[in-house]
C-alpha cells in the first residue's frame, strides 16, 4: 500500500488568514454509471447535458468560479480523456482565471477512492481546504457561505444539508446535527428508519490536512478488518461479510458518503452549512426538467441577459438560443429551454421543457413537462406531455392506476412524433418514430 | 295521416346532455332530432303527431309549438303516468290514433335515418294487411332480434329471432312501422312491449310485413352512437350533394362532411373535418382542429385547441391548446382549461376541469 505523504503545514492560530488557497475538485462519475440518465446518456455523457442552456457541469463551475481566491479546479472521472476536451477548453475560454484539468480513474474508485488516487495533484501548490462537488447535483452551490463557516468554526469539514420530507429523507445520506453548534454529531447513508430530514447535498469542504488521514483510515480499516454489509445476526453472519477482499482491486473502492463521512462525524471539527435554497439531484433523465426550471429561476432572479425577455407569448424564465428560431405566436414557460437551430413553429405551446439542439416543432403542437431529444420532429398539432410532479418532490415517477409510470416524457435523439399524435408519460429510446398516441410505456 | 312517436323517459343515456334539454330537443346535424322526424312526416303528408312521452317538460312544448305552425301540422302530447313500455303509448293515444281507418306510423325517437314515410305508407297500402315494420340490414345481427321471413313470401315475417347464435338473417327491426287502428284492439292499456308482445300476435294471425330501408340507419341514443350516425348522416348529405355542408374549397374544409352554421366564426388556419358539425353562434379560434366531433350552440374552441370524437355541449368553452377525445360529452357551460386533456370524459352542466382527465370518468 502506497504511504501517504501529506505535506503537513504548522496550523495557524485563530481565524485563518485570507490568503489561505483553495482548490475545488468536481466528481463527474463515468459513462457505466449515469444509466438512469438513459436515454439522454446514450448520446451525450450526464455532466455535459445542457439545462438552462448549458452543461449541467457548467452549472458547477460558474459557481466555483465565483469563489475569490479559487484558481484550480480538478475534474475526477472515468470517462474518456476527449469526452471534456471540447468543455474544458470552451469553458478556459470564458472563466480564464480558473485552471481547469480532466483526470481520469481508469477503474472506478469510488469517491473517496478517486479522491486519495489523485491526492498528488490535489496537494500540488499547497492547498489549505479544496470543495468536493458532486457534478450531478443542481444547487445554488453558497460555496462562500460554506467558506465563512470553515472558517469561523476552525472546521475539518463542511457539509451542504437540505431539509427534505420525511418521507424522501431515507433515500440520501442523512445528518443528525447539534442545533447550536451546527457540528455533524452523526451521518448515516440511506438508512432504513428515520434519522433525520438533514440531508446530505452531495458538496463538501474538506481540510487537506484531515481528509486524506481519514481516507486512509478507511482503507487501513478496510485491510484489517471486512466491512460488515448489515449488522450481522445470528441467520445472516455468515453472509453479512463482503468477499470484496477476495477480489484484490476493488480494495480502493472507497465511497465519501459510506467510508468516510459516518466516521468524520466522531470528529470534533465537522460542520453542516443548511441551505434553505433550491436543491436537487440530477439522477434519471427525468430530473432535469426541474433542474432545468431551477437554474432558469435562479437565471430570473439574477436578471440574466441569458434569458428572453417577458411578453405576452414569453412566460419567464425562458431561454432560447440565439440561433433558435421561434415563430412570434408560439408561446413559451415558464421553465422552458429551446436549443441551438431547433425551429418552433406557428401557434406552438411549450411549457415546463426542455428542446434540445435541431429540434422541429411544427404549428399548434403542444409540448408539456417533456424532453425532446435532438434532432427529434414534434408533428402538427401533436401533444408530447409528461404530468407535474409537486414542488420539492425529490421522484421522476407518478403512480397512475396503481402503475409507476415517469412523470417526464422523454424523446431520444432522432425521435419523430406524427401530426395530431399524442405521447403522454412516455420514454422512447433514439431512432423511434411515433406515429399513434401512446401513453405511460418505454418505447425500445 | 296520423303518427306516433316514442320520446319515453328521460333520456339518461344520453346524458349529461339531457341534464339541459330533454331529448329530443338536442340537436343532431344542428336541428333538434324531433325536427328531424317531424319535417319529414309533414313531408309524407302526416297531419296529426302524438308525442308519447312519460314527463312533461314545459320548454318541449313551447318548442313544438313552433313546429306546428312551420310544418302546418297538430301535436298532441300523450303523457304516461307510469311508463307503459313501447306498445302501451299507442293504446294511451288511441283516441287520436284510431279517430279514423287510415294507417298510422309509429317510430322510436332516437333512431336516424333517411326516413322512408312516404314508401312506407304505399308499400303498406299495396299488401293491404295489419302492419308493416322497416328493417334495415347489420353486420352483426348476432347482437340485434333479426327478422326471419316465410319462406315463400319475401316481405312476410314468419318469426322475430332474438340474437341470434346462428346465422337466419341478417335484418334487423329498424324502430319505424306503420300500422293499421285494428292494431290498437291487440294492445291492452298497461305496461308492454310492441317487439315482444304486439308484434309476435300480429305475426300469428300473417299480417305483419317488413319494408327495407335504403341507407344508413343508427340508434343516436348515447354519446358514442350519436357521434357515429352524425357521421352517417353528414356522409348522406354529401352522397346527395346538399348544399346544406360547407364546400370543400373552403380552406378549413378537411375532408368533407362539415356543416357549419351561418351564424358561426372560423378563426385562421384551422383545420376542421371529416364529420363535423358547428352550431350556432359557435366560435373558433386560430390554429383549430378539429374531427368527428360535434360543437353546439355558443361554445367556443380557443387557439390550437385539437378536439377528435366529442360532443362540446351548449356554450361550453374549450381552452387554449386542450386536447379532447375518446368520446367526451361536455354538458352546458363547461369550461376545459387551456393545455388540459381530456380522454373520454363525460363533464356534468358547469364544471370547471383544470386538471387533466386522463382515463375515461364522469366528471360530477
Amino acid at each position: 500500500m502506497a504511504t501517504l505523504n501529506v505535506p503537513l503545514r504548522p496550523k495557524l492560530n485563530g481565524a485563518k488568514s485570507s490568503g489561505a488557497s483553495t482548490k475545488a475538485v468536481i466528481l463527474v462519475g463515468g459513462p457505466s454509471r449515469g444509466t438512469r440518465f438513459r436515454p439522454l446518456s446514450l448520446d451525450v455523457p450526464k455532466p455535459l447535458f445542457d439545462v438552462a442552456g448549458h452543461p449541467i457541469l457548467w452549472h458547477c463551475l460558474r459557481a466555483v468560479a465565483k469563489v475569490p481566491g479559487i484558481r484550480e479546479v480538478i475534474l475526477v472521472g472515468y470517462y474518456e480523456e476527449q469526452v471534456f476536451r471540447e468543455f474544458i477548453k470552451d469553458t478556459a475560454r470564458e472563466l480564464p482565471k480558473i485552471k481547469m484539468q480532466y483526470l481520469r480513474e481508469y477503474q472506478a474508485l469510488g469517491t473517496a477512492g478517486g479522491l486519495y488516487h489523485f491526492r498528488d495533484a490535489i496537494l500540488k501548490g499547497g492547498p489549505d481546504r479544496f470543495f468536493v462537488l458532486n457534478a450531478d447535483v443542481c444547487c445554488s452551490f453558497p460555496l462562500e457561505q460554506m467558506l465563512k463557516v470553515f472558517e469561523d468554526k476552525d472546521a475539518e469539514a463542511v457539509i451542504l444539508g437540505t431539509r427534505v420530507s420525511n418521507e424522501a429523507a431515507t433515500n440520501f445520506g442523512c445528518i443528525v446535527s447539534d442545533p447550536e453548534s451546527k457540528r455533524v454529531l452523526h451521518y448515516v447513508e440511506k438508512p432504513e428508519s428515520h434519522i433525520s430530514n438533514l440531508i446530505n447535498c452531495g458538496v463538501y469542504l474538506f481540510s487537506t490536512e484531515t481528509i486524506f488521514p481519514a481516507i486512509k483510515g478507511a482503507i487501513k480499516r478496510r485491510a484489517d478488518r471486512p466491512r460488515l454489509v448489515s449488522y450481522p445476526s445470528a441467520e445472516n453472519l455468515e453472509s453479512s461479510f463482503l468477499d470484496r477482499l477476495e477480489e484484490g482491486e476493488k480494495n480502493e473502492v472507497l465511497r465519501l458518503e459510506q467510508d468516510i463521512l459516518s466516521d468524520l462525524a466522531d470528529s470534533n471539527q465537522f460542520f453542516v452549512l443548511e441551505t434553505k435554497d433550491f436543491w436537487r439531484q440530477i439522477k434519471t433523465a427525468g430530473s432535469a426538467v426541474p433542474a432545468n426550471a431551477l437554474y432558469l429561476m435562479k437565471a430570473f432572479q439574477q436578471q440574466s441577459e441569458e434569458l428572453a425577455d417577458p411578453s405576452a407569448n414569453i412566460l419567464p424564465p425562458v431561454f432560447i438560443h440565439p440561433t433558435a428560431e421561434v415563430d412570434p405566436t408560439a408561446k413559451l414557460g415558464p421553465n422552458v429551454s429551446i436549443g441551438p437551430r431547433a425551429v418552433i413553429g406557428p401557434g406552438v405551446r411549450v411549457k415546463e421543457s426542455i428542446v434540445l439542439e435541431d429540434v422541429e416543432i411544427k404549428h399548434d403542437a403542444c409540448v408539456m413537462y417533456s424532453i425532446i431529444g435532438w434532432n427529434s420532429r414534434v408533428g402538427a398539432w401533436a401533444r408530447v406531455e409528461g404530468t407535474p410532479t409537486p414542488v420539492g418532490s425529490h421522484t421522476t415517477t407518478v403512480v397512475k392506476a396503481g402503475v409507476k409510470v415517469q412523470s417526464i416524457t422523454i424523446l431520444g435523439k432522432d425521435c419523430g412524433v406524427g401530426d395530431e399524435v399524442r405521447v403522454q408519460n412516455c420514454v422512447c429510446l433514439p431512432n423511434k418514430e411515433l406515429k399513434r398516441d401512446v401513453a405511460n410505456e418505454v418505447i425500445m | 295521416m296520423k303518427a306516433l312517436i316514442l320520446v319515453g323517459g328521460y333520456g339518461t343515456r344520453l346524458r349529461p346532455l339531457t341534464l339541459t334539454l330533454p331529448k329530443p330537443l338536442v340537436e343532431f346535424a344542428n336541428r333538434p332530432m324531433i325536427e328531424h322526424q317531424v319535417e319529414s312526416l309533414a313531408a309524407a303528408g302526416v297531419t296529426d303527431v302524438v308525442l308519447a312521452v312519460n314527463y312533461r317538460p314545459e320548454v318541449m312544448e313551447g318548442a313544438l309549438k313552433k313546429y306546428e305552425e312551420k310544418y302546418n301540422i297538430n301535436i298532441v302530447f300523450s303523457v304516461e303516468t307510469e311508463p307503459l313500455g313501447t306498445a302501451g303509448p299507442l293504446k294511451l293515444a288511441e283516441k287520436v290514433l284510431g279517430k279514423d281507418d287510415t294507417p298510422f306510423f309509429v317510430l322510436n325517437s332516437d333512431i336516424t335515418c333517411d326516413y322512408p314515410f312516404q314508401e312506407l305508407a304505399e308499400f303498406h297500402k299495396a299488401h293491404g294487411e295489419e302492419g308493416t315494420i322497416v328493417v334495415t340490414k347489420v353486420e352483426e345481427p348476432s347482437k340485434y332480434g333479426v327478422v326471419v321471413h316465410k319462406p315463400d313470401h319475401p316481405s312476410r315475417i314468419d318469426r322475430f329471432v332474438e340474437k341470434p347464435v346462428e346465422f337466419v338473417g341478417n335484418r334487423i327491426n329498424a324502430g319505424i312501422y306503420i300500422l293499421n287502428p285494428s292494431v290498437l284492439k291487440r294492445i291492452e292499456l298497461r305496461p308492454t312491449s310492441i317487439e315482444q308482445e304486439t308484434f309476435p300476435a300480429i305475426v300469428k294471425a300473417n299480417q305483419l310485413h317488413s319494408f327495407d330501408l335504403e341507407g344508413f340507419w343508427m340508434d343516436v341514443g348515447q354519446p358514442k352512437d350519436f357521434l357515429s350516425g352524425t357521421c352517417l348522416y353528414l356522409s348522406s348529405l354529401t352522397k346527395k350533394g346538399s348544399k346544406k355542408l360547407s364546400s370543400p374549397k373552403e380552406g378549413y374544409v378537411f375532408g368533407g362532411n362539415v356543416l357549419v352554421d351561418p351564424s358561426a366564426k372560423i378563426g385562421k388556419n384551422c383545420r376542421i373535418g371529416p364529420n363535423v358539425t358547428i352550431g350556432p353562434n359557435v366560435v373558433i379560434g386560430d390554429g383549430v382542429r378539429i374531427q368527428r366531433s360535434v360543437l353546439l350552440a355558443g361554445s367556443k374552441i380557443k387557439d390550437h385547441a385539437w378536439v377528435k370524437s366529442t360532443i362540446v355541449g351548449w356554450n361550453s368553452s374549450i381552452g387554449r391548446w386542450a386536447r379532447l377525445e375518446n368520446v367526451s360529452v361536455l354538458g352546458d357551460d363547461v369550461t376545459i382549461g387551456d393545455e388540459i386533456y381530456v380522454n373520454g370524459g363525460s363533464i356534468l352542466p358547469h364544471k370547471s376541469i383544470k386538471q387533466n382527465v386522463d382515463a375515461p370518468s364522469i366528471i360530477m
